[in-house]
């Protein structure tokens, strides 16, 4: 008996997390998917119906907003922020100084909340008091910045938020990855007297591509998951014009009562995220058996 | 490392055209440099005061002005008694109702994952790289789509908003980041130690006590940093497993500055922005480097 205990100790250590995750994770998407198969409104129902909620979905205009939102802010937000990103941390890899204290000032917004994040940016963009009362109040009567209150510019605010929080953890990755490049190639070539933006071109960032990868897939995860910062910034107006995703869901399933529609919008956010993580997760676990 | 003004002695001496060149290029960099930390510091700068003064000087002056009469009120108003619908007691008691949550869900939360990442590194058994990927795809799904079975299981359990029912949320989905953090810290140290220590006779949780443990507060550090700023920043759990009573920061935050009729009191709202952002800021700027190791780690070493 204590001997079947001794050899079974690591999987029963395990097995309360395995149960939780099964049952919170993998049963929690099951019932979802389920239920965004069925004719749902306020409460649960669970005669199968077919694939109806995801047709109304698709036909759904705000929901087309939501997605054409996600796609803007996804692209543009994980552009710039890498690019930025990468930016910062070749800047600061020059042997700055005052590394340490510029790091810190790029990375403290990561440690805000998105409602924090929303609730500055907003009170900075707002027309009225804001950035544009600013800068007409220097001279500049007839300059205008009113991205916030403008249904087709409202979605580069949260760009402008989203970015401003993830820039400096792109930096940070990117800065760290920029650290582990061996640097017996680096010197060897700096003693052939190749040129410094060569070595940065030619050695250093393709032998970063792991970065890359890593830094792609959490910008990406942060931003379908951006939920709060559009609540905070926007509230997903005006109108429903800086919807994403989450926001729809969230509107269903808890002020209209809809749980069939937010089930089957919540199954498409997963399919977005099963799209980029699956192939990332394969490649990792592959690479751990090497 | 590399360095873009980095020339060897001998090139150095080349000219004082490159040396101009060169001179030219720091500052150029520097300029640069400062320029984003503006960038990033003013949305903090503009918080800062615009909290600190009083509604008819934000009226009339400028963003970015310095507060000519500083006053407290906001700070006040914002603590004890701003409007969160209709109740009017502050952030206060949001405040502790996101401690109360905070500090069991990362307590229980971190002492899984260091158990999980224990025995995922070191006490592997068929199918335990399986297992690992079902924990760590938990991780990565969006959480919306458990939202609506949370609702209902909350319900079942009693637990319905409720802060113990937000804990059991907040437990549940942080394992999966713990047990990476503590997973791939553990897999660094030599197999061998835990063989030698079997054939001395120790076991399982012994072999953790005393050899694991005590190696392992960098990595403690970090995933009680992740686990806190996590929990404390939510708003999606919290905003939808909550009610009036249990609601966290963040959630209390967004009601007062979506919610206020009335006149729209600015630096009431950046006073809370403030407040909220507090305990965050500062673990981060106490322990700084741990937050960037939590931040790396999860995604560099995979």
């Amino acid at each position: 008996m204590t001997k079947w205990l001794e050899n079974h100790v690591p999987k029963l250590v395990l097995a309360p997390s395995f149960v939780a995750i099964l049952l919170f994770v993998y049963g929690f998407i099951a019932w979802t998917a389920w239920v965004s198969l069925t004719q749902s409104r306020l409460m649960p129902r669970y005669e199968f119906e077919g694939f109806g909620q995801y047709v109304k979905l698709f036909s759904t205009p705000r929901w087309d907003t939501a997605m054409t939102n996600l796609a803007i802010y996804g692209i543009l937000f994980i552009a710039i922020s890498m690019a930025l990103g990468l930016m910062l941390a070749i800047l600061l890899d020059q042997r700055i100084r005052v590394e340490g204290a510029i790091r810190t000032v790029y990375l403290y917004p990561m440690a805000l909340s998105m409602i924090v994040t929303g609730t500055a940016w907003k009170w900075i963009l707002n027309p009225g008091l804001g950035l544009e009362a600013m800068v007409r109040g220097w001279g500049f009567e007839s300059f205008t910045f009113n991205w916030l209150v403008d249904p087709n510019m409202a979605i580069y605010t949260i760009v402008l938020a989203g970015v401003w929080q993830s820039a400096g953890f792109v930096m940070a990755l990117f800065l760290a990855g920029l650290r582990s490049v061996d640097g017996e190639i680096i010197k060897a070539a700096q003693v052939d007297g190749i040129p410094h933006w060569r070595i940065y071109t030619a050695i250093i960032i393709p032998s970063m591509a792991p970065v890359f990868l890593s830094a792609f897939i959490v910008l990406s995860h942060l931003a379908i998951k951006s939920f709060d910062l559009v609540i905070a910034l926007t509230g997903g107006g005006p109108g429903y014009a800086t919807d994403l995703p989450a926001t729809y869901m969230y509107a269903m399933a808890f002020s209209r009562g809809n749980l069939g529609q937010a089930a089957s919008s919540a199954m498409v956010m997963m399919a977005v995220v099963f799209a980029i993580v699956v192939p990332y997760l394969y490649s990792e676990l592959r690479a751990k058996h090497d | 490392m590399t360095d873009l003004a980095y020339v060897s002695p001998r090139a150095g001496q080349r000219s004082t055209a490159s040396r101009l060149g060169r001179v030219a290029l720091r500052w150029t960099l520097y300029l640069l440099l400062g320029v984003f930390a503006l960038w990033f510091l003013m949305p903090l700068f503009v918080m800062v005061t615009t909290s600190l003064k009083s509604l008819d000087e934000i009226r009339t002056g400028s963003l970015v002005a310095l507060p000519r009469d500083v006053t407290f009120e906001a700070w006040k108003t914002a603590w004890g008694s701003a409007c969160t619908g209709i109740q009017c007691e502050g952030l206060k008691p949001y405040l502790w109702n996101s401690v109360l949550i905070a500090v069991p869900g990362v307590a229980i939360s971190t002492i899984i994952g260091a158990l999980n990442g224990y025995v995922f590194a070191q006490w592997r058994f068929r199918g335990a790289n399986l297992l690992f990927a079902a924990l760590l795809f938990g991780c990565f799904i969006p959480f919306q789509v458990v939202l609506l079975p949370m609702a209902r299981m909350l319900g079942i359990l009693g637990l319905a908003g409720t802060i113990p029912g937000l804990i059991l949320v907040h437990t549940v989905y942080g394992i999966g980041f713990t047990t990476l953090f503590f997973r791939n810290y553990y897999v660094t140290i030599p197999q061998e130690l835990v063989r030698a220590a079997k054939i001395d006779g120790a076991g399982f949780f012994r072999i953790f006590w005393s050899i694991f443990l005590p190696l392992s507060l960098p990595i403690f550090v970090v995933s009680v940093i992740w686990q806190f700023t996590q929990i404390w920043n939510d708003f999606l759990f919290g905003v939808s497993f909550s009610s009036a009573g249990t609601q966290p920061v963040t959630v209390a935050l967004n009601n007062i500055v979506n919610s206020t009729t009335g006149v729209k009191a600015y630096n009431v709202d950046m006073a809370a922005a403030i407040l909220a952002a507090l305990p965050t800021l500062l673990v981060y700027v106490v322990a700084g480097k741990y937050f960037i190791r939590g931040l790396t780690a999860g995604s560099v070493k995979g």
